[in-house]
């Protein structure tokens, strides 16, 4: 009973308090890092020389270095250039770049798997080669992509606690906080691993709907 | 070359002159010439690696030849200016052997995109157009079919229905047989027949013997990236001038001549 009283009074409100900032941190994170995957994996494929070495040298950076160190320089060492970004803009910064590198090469190999039979096409009407990527390239790899951009944006979902190491107190950081107060870091982190566990499949719920949404009639697997 | 016809001087819908090109120092074509006037078929036979498909991919610059010029109605095709090369691509329709359709979208979506994304129509108007392009290839019942839900008949009627709706002025068909079921080959051959009788331009590869003997104005004999020889359908089937199109063309014609009924 006591450690009911304890999980309503401290634990959840507290939670609750980090949850709603872990989603202002998720929710731009992914539409902003998926927007820079499509983005560099398409310049990686499709660009020009110049082009794909730039975008190869991005994912090498954004892939290689460790997240954590990006996030200490976007929130640590921007200042020294007299930039200077609050702890929730550096997390999303950080994660977007970084989740941006990962999706891309999910990107890039689906871009691959299209048949150039399609682009001949495209180009065969008068495509220009932009349109002919966007309207006829893209929609097909995006499909392809689904399942390993989900992935990335599940991995995001729990690298989003990081953000606590710049003083963003999200998730994480309050059950850290409250765990240390208290003395009661089994109950807690017990507690908040269980959010994220929630927060991660509600995640693939949307994510399998968004699936089955864009499924292309002809190309199911599932047995009927 | 035997059998050399002087090509016809006068009011040509496409030419193409000395197009060559060559992959990794081989060379697929070595010097092609053609013309062809409105409302004509010819017809391209030939060994596999004669060059047909590279040709026919040279003329719309999907592949780009190392020299020579396209000429579409008498005006020189600029295709290092990327604006004239879009335009040029739009009048000069392509179909090719596994039919290319856009595996996302449906029939009807297939037919409308060159005319939404390309030509810039407005959505109703290019549904109207693709409806009845679709209807012209006799599947105007398969609109909201996906390219997996057809069979290859109805995916390469799809891709000529979708040249079709750009209104091109010239059709260059790629083995629009070669992937489909033998029975299934007739379906497509009645839709080419008829746009034959419509006065359509195409230029044609295939082995599809009867049918060309019956259709085409012209059979074009290619070997190893030359034309050998050319000429009204009786004389290259029957009477060429060279060894080596008799040859071909018996045997091509005791393996698909008798299969064909047009």
């Amino acid at each position: 009973m006591e450690l009911l009283s304890f999980l309503q009074t401290e634990v959840f409100p507290a939670l609750f308090k980090g949850f709603k900032v872990s989603l202002l941190l998720i929710v731009p994170s992914a539409v902003l890092g998926l927007c820079v995957g499509i983005v560099v994996g398409t310049a990686r494929v499709y660009g020009n020389r110049t082009l794909s070495a730039l975008a190869n040298a991005f994912v090498t950076l954004f892939r290689g270095v460790p997240l954590v160190v990006q996030l200490f320089f976007w929130y640590f060492g921007l200042p020294y250039v007299g930039i200077y970004l609050s702890p929730v803009a550096a997390s999303i910064l950080g994660f977007s770049l970084c989740s941006g590198a990962y999706h891309s090469e999910y990107i890039r190999g689906a871009l691959l798997s299209i048949k150039t039979g399609q682009m001949l096409a495209a180009q065969a009407l008068g495509f220009s080669k932009m349109q002919m990527i966007v309207s006829v390239i893209l929609p097909q790899a995006m499909r392809r992509a689904l399942p390993g951009c989900g992935n990335e944006i599940i991995y995001l979902i729990k690298y989003s606690s990081l953000a606590y190491m710049i003083t963003c107190i999200e998730m994480t950081g309050e059950a850290k906080v409250l765990a240390s107060h208290s003395f009661r870091y089994t109950e807690v982190f017990l507690a908040v691993g269980a959010c994220y566990l929630l927060i991660v499949s509600v995640a693939s719920w949307v994510l399998q709907r968004v699936e089955d949404r864009f499924r292309i009639p002809g190309f199911e697997h599932r047995k009927v | 070359m035997c059998g050399n016809i002087p090509q016809k001087v006068g009011k040509m819908i496409l030419s193409a002159e000395n197009i060559k090109k060559s992959y990794g120092g081989r060379e697929i074509l070595k010097g092609i010439s053609l013309s062809i006037a409105k409302g004509e078929l010819k017809v391209l036979i030939g060994p596999s690696g004669a060059g047909k498909s590279t040709l026919l991919q040279c003329l719309n610059f999907l592949v780009m030849p190392d020299e020579g010029d396209v000429w579409l109605e008498g005006k020189k095709v600029n295709h290092a200016k990327k604006r004239d090369l879009y335009a040029f691509r739009q009048q000069v329709g392509m179909i090719f052997q596994d039919f290319n359709l856009f595996d996302h979208l449906s029939a009807l979506e297939n037919v409308k995109i060159g005319l939404v994304r390309v030509r810039g129509m407005d959505k109703k108007a290019a549904t109207e157009r693709a409806m009845a392009e679709l209807e012209r290839v006799g599947l105007s019942n398969h609109a909201d079919h996906y390219p997996a839900q057809l069979s290859g008949g109805q995916k390469q009627r799809v891709s000529i229905a979708r040249a079709l709706a750009m209104d091109p002025k010239v059709m260059l068909l790629d083995e629009p047989t070669s992937a489909l079921d033998p029975e299934l080959i007739g379906e497509v051959l009645a839709v080419v027949r008829d746009l034959v009788a419509n006065g359509m331009t195409m230029i044609m590869a295939t082995h599809q013997i009867g049918f060309s003997r019956a259709m085409a104005d012209e059979i074009i004999f290619m070997e190893n990236g030359l034309i050998v020889e050319q000429g009204p359908p009786l004389k290259i089937l029957s009477n060429a001038d060279c060894e080596r199109t008799r040859e071909f063309c018996s045997r091509v014609t005791d393996l698909y001549g008798e299969a064909e009924r047009a």
